[in-house]
């Protein structure tokens, strides 16, 4: 790749064309890190020209952690019969959803492990539980769980999805999908769905209606081409359905884990970002990572493609296992978005704004 | 890409055109980088700065910090490392005491020793001469860096001594050069709301140019996000540089991020990332004749001081044990960094790792 190509390439991305894998890798190869940062947030701001940043208030809540997954990447999971394993019980999850609501929350963040003796009932009464007592949003149940849910019962995903949906899901995050790339999968999570799974239950989601967001879990061990690969699977899809509303990347954090390694660093996370805003061009929303970067690398982001700071993380546990603790409260949030010159609002799921948050 | 059309759609051109013609940016241009909404565009020209100085070199230094004590007379209300004698947290190290300290990292390849502490009452130049006279003679080739401007102007007040003199017998007894701290923000008015025991800005300036006369060479540091205008921090870099055109006396300068916590300044929340990336560009910019700027990662995080290695900064201090003033504060970075860590984060941002001593001599 001689400099006139890479400088013929970023004449392309100023003028709003699409990349091509070559191109992106590129980019992320030879391309300096200012240079990545100003196309990204280039792009960001011809999709956003409104000088704004969302976040949204809500809670990760695990309903269990026990996981017969195994993946070598976590240290949140319990095998089944360990002694920390746990269930939460439906006093707990109901206080947990009224402490939100009172912080002026607008939706949970469900997800657990693959539990192997919970019956598909046993989410379905969750959401009808939550459902006929709180008004908030249930982003619940990333496509592994899904897949794992249709095995037990001998269903199809879709199926599954049908049903959960009835019973008041309102929309399926992202989690799960790491690097979808399955040599690395059987790699790191060898008993997690396929990468072809993953994007399936995405895709029955998206046609059955429900908004979704995708993630990747990057600095294990795969290559640089594979999240080249994971981005392009997601564009490919996105083209297809429309579906999903935001893309989340973050950093393997390998604090009590199987994977023995130094975590990525700022300018690798940076690079990252800005190459998935150019990449995902049919992505609405980039969201920054302060749960993993810290706050102030987080609002760097902001500058580097990012357009969503995520959540205020009123409860968040995964992260956490792996030794990682980053606070926020929604008021410094606002501070940061404000502080690296942008207007912060307070939005759903759906990225709508919160009518009458002023932002203030 | 980042060619003078980009910096033009920016409202730098001219800024931009000053830059690239190596010609002495005005406070008012740093007013404009500093209000400046595309601060990864202000980053990228101090970037190009920094390589026309230093190339990809990215310096780092093994080193040991010691405090010898808190106890302070000045009582600022920015710090939150500083106790009244007799109050609980108090401490005040022997000469043994530092000593062991010194010892505790003896096998280790250090070049520098750093050493401040608070304006105490009553240790006296005695104890500071036999302090480096002891250190300097069980680590013989260590560069000591110790006691700030501020801490010289009250070792001669207690003394009754001029600070030439002090500093006279301090380089006889072993001191090699000055660190930075103190100088906070010169300007008076802030001063007289944060710190109004202190030593003055232009009192800090006198004993600097006093030191660098005398062939004692010194860094230089700004206390930022507080109560300062941007216009204050750019006369402090100003004065910075006015000084440094007369004696070229300063090695380093250091931005440090105010970290409010535990301190008696209320209502002021800590820097942001971008305003620490911003404030690193703009002084790179602005100080056209201090060859390094540092990314106090202790201050920054480690994180951040690795992406402001490419906003300006070619420095990022060191393997610091023991650090004290800013993790009292409320500092949320790691305590300490090997050799390993650093030369990996700097690796990463495709720079080269290059080991230095306080001078910025390369050691390997």
């Amino acid at each position: 790749m001689t400099s006139f190509d890479l400088q013929e390439i970023m004449a392309g991305v100023l003028a709003g064309r699409r990349i091509g894998p070559d191109e992106a890798w590129a980019l992320y190869e030879e391309a300096g890190c200012h240079e990545l940062g100003l196309l990204a947030h280039r792009r960001r701001l011809s999709r956003h020209p409104e000088p704004v940043v969302t976040y949204v208030v809500d809670r990760n809540i695990n309903y269990s952690n026990v996981c017969a997954c195994g993946c070598r990447f976590c240290a949140f999971f319990r095998p089944p019969g360990h002694p920390e394993g746990y269930v939460l019980s439906r006093a707990d999850l109901a206080q947990k959803i009224e402490e939100t609501l009172s912080l002026g929350g607008t939706q949970i963040l469900m997800q657990g492990g693959h539990h192997p003796d919970l019956p598909l009932s046993f989410y379905e009464d969750m959401l009808r539980f939550i459902k006929e007592r709180y008004p908030i949003h249930i982003h619940a149940f990333s496509p592994p769980e899904i897949v794992y849910f249709a095995r037990l019962e001998g269903l199809d995903a879709a199926a599954v999805i049908a049903r959960l949906r009835a019973a008041g899901l309102d929309s399926i995050p992202g989690g799960g999908a790491e690097i979808l790339v399955d040599e690395v999968r059987r790699r790191v999570s060898p008993n997690k769905c396929s990468a072809g799974e993953w994007l399936g239950v995405m895709e029955e989601a998206h046609r059955q209606g429900l908004r979704t967001t995708a993630t990747m879990m990057f600095g294990h061990e795969e290559e640089p081409r594979h999240r080249l690969d994971h981005l392009f699977a997601l564009r490919e899809l996105q083209d297809r359905t429309g579906g999903f509303t935001a893309f989340i990347p973050w950093a393997f954090q390998p604090r009590n884990t199987a994977i023995p390694r130094l975590p990525e660093t700022a300018v690798s996370y940076l690079r990252l970002l800005a190459l998935s805003r150019l990449v995902l061009d049919n992505f609405d929303n980039i969201q920054a990572s302060w749960v993993t970067m810290g706050p102030k690398v987080a609002q760097t982001a902001l500058l580097f493609g990012a357009n969503d700071f995520g959540s205020t993380m009123i409860e968040e546990n995964v992260v956490a296992a792996a030794g990682v603790h980053f606070r926020l409260s929604a008021d410094e949030i606002r501070r940061i978005i404000r502080s690296a010159g942008f207007e912060p609002r307070q939005r759903t799921m759906a990225y709508e704004w919160i009518d009458g948050d002023s932002g203030q | 890409m980042l060619d003078g059309n980009w910096y033009k759609q920016v409202g730098l051109g001219p800024i931009y055109e000053k830059v690239l013609g190596g010609e002495r940016l005005s406070l008012d241009d740093g007013e404009r980088l500093f209000a400046c909404p595309d601060t990864v565009a202000v980053g990228a020209l101090a970037h190009h700065v920094r390589r026309r100085l230093h190339g990809l070199s990215a310096f780092y230094v093994m080193n040991q910090h010691i405090n010898y004590s808190n106890i302070c007379v000045n009582g600022c209300r920015f710090c939150a490392f500083h106790r009244n004698r007799g109050e609980a947290g108090a401490f005040e190290l022997t000469i043994e005491d530092v000593l062991a300290k010194a010892r505790e990292r003896e096998g280790e390849a250090l070049t520098e020793i750093h050493i401040v502490g608070g304006c105490h009452p009553d240790l006296s130049l005695d104890y500071f001469e036999a302090l480096l006279r002891r250190i300097k003679e069980l680590r013989p080739g260590l560069i000591l860096k110790a006691f700030t401007a501020v801490e010289i102007a009250h070792f001669a007040k207690r003394e009754g001594l001029t600070s030439r003199e002090v500093l006279v017998r301090l380089r006889d007894a072993g001191l090699d050069m000055l660190p930075g701290g103190g100088a906070e923000i010169f300007s008076p008015r802030v001063r007289s709301l944060l710190c109004p025991e202190k030593l003055s800005g232009e009192g800090w300036l006198d004993i600097v140019r006093e030191a660098h006369g005398m062939g004692i060479r010194t860094n230089a540091t700004m206390l930022y996000g507080h109560l300062e205008t941007p216009r204050e921090r750019l006369e402090h870099l100003d004065a910075l540089r006015r000084l440094q055109d007369e004696t070229g006396g300063f090695v380093c300068f250091i931005p440090l991020p105010f970290q409010p916590g535990n301190t008696q300044v209320e209502g002021v929340r800590p820097t942001t990332g971008v305003d620490d990336l911003k404030t690193i560009a703009v002084s790179r910019l602005m100080l056209d004749n201090l060859p390094h700027i540092k990314a106090y990662w202790v201050m920054l995080t480690v994180k951040l001081a690795q992406v402001a290695l490419l906003f300006g900064a070619d420095d990022f201090d060191g393997t610091i044990i023991e650090e004290k003033i800013g993790h009292m504060a409320g500092a949320e970075s790691e305590q300490s960094l090997t050799r390993s860590d650093l030369e990996r984060v700097i690796r990463e941002a495709d720079l080269e790792p290059v080991e230095r001593n306080s001078f910025f001599e390369r050691v390997r």
